[in-house]
């Protein structure tokens, strides 16, 4: 018998659908592998015992309520950015440049405190920031999102390169304002204008109920409005969506506004909220991280609270980690790293399957044959 | 004999008491960076023998590292306090407006914002900063500079005829710096430098070239090889890396006439033919003062600077192979003038501002708000030239030397 047809050992099948219960034993083998891949690493590289390592991790988030609300302060920054992308992603629009949107958000905020703080009551004082956050954040959207739908340009360099200018106007703003000491600081340390008020203890707090507010209302807009569903007709097939009638210009711009404004909205935040001033890393990498997060939701802004939640957790622990032990941070990312790569591949898995060859496939070969 | 056993047991519950103290000490050290920069590891080195000397156990000692000028820094504080901290020291000057925050919300609690500037401006009790006199270590690695610029124009190594370009036209030899930013503390450590190296050749100039970075070690060697090409025979440093002595190094072993002084760290390994010696800073002086001061309860000064009286500053090796004749007993004899304060290191009648020599000096030291052109901290003002000399560091530890002298020039 000769079978000409040479079987592999292994194919990669796409899953058409997978059920819920499939899906967490997936998640949880992955988090067992990773914690299992890490032990080896802790014992064998750091010489610690993997048990305490871990139980360190989790202090990094919840060993004590401060610890538990700075983390909650850190997922708001993120979650917002995320929940700023979704729209756009969904659309297919690759809006690389949150980092820029929301540091120019945080630059009109800061603008707003350094020029008219003390001058301006608050009651006009904190809708002035707002409204110069929201302005600045969508016009740096509006731009990328023009010259996609009139000229068709390619919106993940735009967007890129965006940033970069964001970045140079505000350590340009930086420069000036911080004058002759050697860095910025607090902006109004005396006066305290434009810090938001403590809410229930904490000036972020704000933060944290506006981000809450956010994921219901970005959920319902991307689930049940109409401006959603085009949103998701043109980025599932923009012919789709032009043969049903959907201006896919108008819908691109609008939704590059709604997402450029809705990071200035974090930048407002950040600056007024958690950070009293401004820097080239106050949106501290969060533009990019963000993008991780709403992919992995795929736009799902209660999934978003989650994978925000996993990735401060991480990052939380990791920092613990390196404290604790006198570890260099490198080694203790490295712990971190592991546990995301291990969740980060388990998606592949959710989607794909491998299957392997076996004799009784092989039978089917032959039957076929 | 009564007298005498009641005496040691007198002595001997006063040390259970203080040890019991000792252990009744946390602190949480915030640094900038990590053990990979010399500045951060030099602070770090002096933490750790500070607790050395005290008894201090390393489970008293949280470290925060690389912790960023920003809000970091202030939730790196409270979660020091959180783990029992009753002493927060942070190392980098950006550090202290969030060390401050920290400061007013928890009174009980020592913070210590090292080379910070506005702790005796807050009105703080529990809020210091600490710098030490540096400047001092420079104006001695100067004087090793000098002696070598000496050695070599004695010599006829160097001379106009063979080397014009390291003479300027009035016959001056030249010198570089490589600066960080221009700030007071980067301005009063070279004028120090220059100071040294004129007290024993007089006729020297200098060039300063600012890197505007604290550590970056590509613009420092380029700033250096760009000094060097104009002609400047000795290198000076206020920046944290190894990259202007490395160039220096460089471009001697092609045959340019040139040596360097490096700062922090011993160079010698980087540039073991060009490297002359480093001022240092010797932290643990420091913070063995503060911790002891913690334990014993007794209160430490809201501005702590000190130099070569209590050996808080030094100079790394000298390199005995390059070094001119006679370098280690001139040392000697400058440190001991140091000491009993015979040689003032900015005594006025030394140098000139816009071709005067100077007889008052006003210095002030208000902290502004530069972003809302607004005073953050009322400070009052003094006149620094005092008995002859520009009275550096005494009013606060942070240094306020900012005059731009005769025979310097930035480039900027």
């Amino acid at each position: 018998m000769t079978n000409t047809h040479h079987e592999p050992l292994m194919r990669i099948v796409k899953r058409s659908e997978s059920t819920f219960k499939h899906k967490v034993i997936i998640r949880l083998i992955a988090v067992l592998l990773a914690l299992v891949i890490d032990a080896m690493f802790i014992y064998f590289v750091t010489g610690l015992n993997p048990f305490a390592v871990y139980t360190t991790m989790f202090q990094g988030t919840f060993s004590n309520p401060m610890r538990f609300s700075w983390a909650m302060r850190d997922l708001a920054s993120l979650l917002l950015v995320g929940i700023a992308l979704a729209p756009a992603f969904k659309m297919r629009f690759w809006n690389i440049g949150a980092e820029g949107q929301v540091l120019v958000g945080a630059l009109a905020t800061a603008a707003v405190m350094v020029y008219y703080g003390g001058k301006l009551p608050n009651a006009l004082l904190y809708p002035t920031m707002l409204i110069a956050a929201l302005a600045a954040g969508a016009l740096w959207g509006f731009v990328p999102g023009v010259f996609k739908a009139k000229f068709g340009t390619n919106e993940t360099l735009f967007t890129l390169m965006m940033n970069y200018v964001a970045i140079q106007l505000v350590a340009c703003c930086v420069n000036i304002w911080r004058g002759q000491a050697s860095g910025l600081g607090k902006l109004n340390m005396k006066s305290k204008a434009g810090w938001f008020p403590q809410v229930f203890g904490q000036r972020y707090n704000i933060n944290l109920i506006v981000v809450v507010l956010l994921v219901v209302l970005m959920y319902c807009y991307l689930r049940y409005t109409k401006q959603g569903y085009e949103i998701s007709v043109v980025g599932e097939s923009e012919n789709t969506a032009r043969y049903a009638g959907i201006n896919v210009g108008k819908v691109i711009i609008r939704t590059m506004i709604l997402s450029g404004a809705l990071c200035g909205l974090t930048g407002f935040l950040i600056v007024g909220g958690r950070d009293q001033t401004i820097s080239t890393g106050t949106a501290g990498g969060n533009g990019f991280t963000a993008i991780i997060v709403a992919w992995l939701a795929k736009f799902n802004t209660f999934y978003m609270a989650l994978i925000s939640f996993l990735l401060i957790f991480l990052e939380k622990g990791a920092g613990e980690i390196a404290s604790a032990y006198n570890l260099n941070d490198f080694a203790s990312d490295i712990i971190a790293g592991i546990i995301l790569f291990c969740i980060l591949g388990s998606e592949f898995f959710i989607n794909y399957k491998p299957i392997f060859r076996s004799s009784k496939q092989t039978s089917i070969g032959k039957e076929v044959a | 004999m009564k007298k005498f056993i009641a005496l040691v047991l007198a002595a001997m519950l006063c040390m259970l008491a203080c040890s019991a103290l000792a252990a009744d000490l946390k602190v949480g050290v915030i640094l900038v960076g990590d053990e990979t920069e010399g500045y951060t590891l030099s602070h770090m080195n002096g933490v750790k023998e500070a607790a050395a000397n005290l008894g201090i156990a390393e489970n008293q000692i949280i470290w925060k590292y690389k912790t960023p000028e920003d809000q970091t820094c202030y939730d790196a504080a409270l979660d020091c306090i959180g783990q029992g901290c009753n002493l927060i020291i942070s190392n980098s000057y950006g550090h202290q407006t969030y060390m401050v925050l920290a400061a007013e919300e928890y009174p009980d609690v020592t913070f210590v914002s090292m080379t910070g500037d506005f702790a005796a401006l807050t009105g703080l009790d529990n809020f210091k900063n600490a710098f030490t006199k540096v400047y001092e270590a420079r104006y001695v690695s100067g004087v090793v500079a000098g002696m070598k610029v000496a050695e070599l124009l004695a010599s006829g190594e160097l001379s106009p005829e063979k080397q014009p370009n390291s003479f300027d036209a009035d016959g001056n030899v030249k010198i570089g710096y490589v600066g960080a930013f221009d700030y007071a503390e980067v301005v009063s450590g070279y004028t120090a430098f220059f100071l040294g190296i004129r007290s024993v050749v007089p006729n020297v100039v200098m060039e300063v070239n600012y890197t505007n970075s604290w550590f970056d070690i590509d613009k420092e060697a380029a700033a250096a090889e760009a000094l060097i090409a104009k002609g400047c025979v000795i290198i000076g440093q206020h920046a944290d890396s190894t990259g202007a002595p490395a160039a220096t190094q460089k471009l001697q072993d092609a045959g340019t006439l040139c040596y360097c002084v490096g700062y922090n760290i011993d160079m010698i390994p980087t540039a073991p033919t060009a490297a002359l010696t480093s001022p240092t800073n010797v932290w643990s002086v420091f913070y063995t003062q503060l911790m002891n001061a913690m334990i014993n309860g007794e209160e430490i000064a809201a501005d702590w600077a000190e130099g070569f009286a209590t050996d808080a500053v030094k100079l790394t090796d000298l390199n005995t192979a390059i070094c001119a004749a006679g370098t280690v007993e001139k040392v000697e004899e400058v440190i001991a003038g140091i000491k009993d304060g015979s040689v003032k290191v900015f005594d006025a009648s030394s140098f000139t501002v816009g071709g005067q020599t100077l007889s008052s000096s006003e210095v002030d030291m208000t902290i502004m708000d530069w972003a809302t052109m607004t005073v953050a901290y009322e400070g009052q003002k003094y006149e620094a030239i005092v008995d002859g000399a520009f009275a550096e560091s005494d009013f606060r530890s942070a240094p306020y030397f900012a005059l731009r002298i005769d025979g310097i020039t930035e480039i900027k």
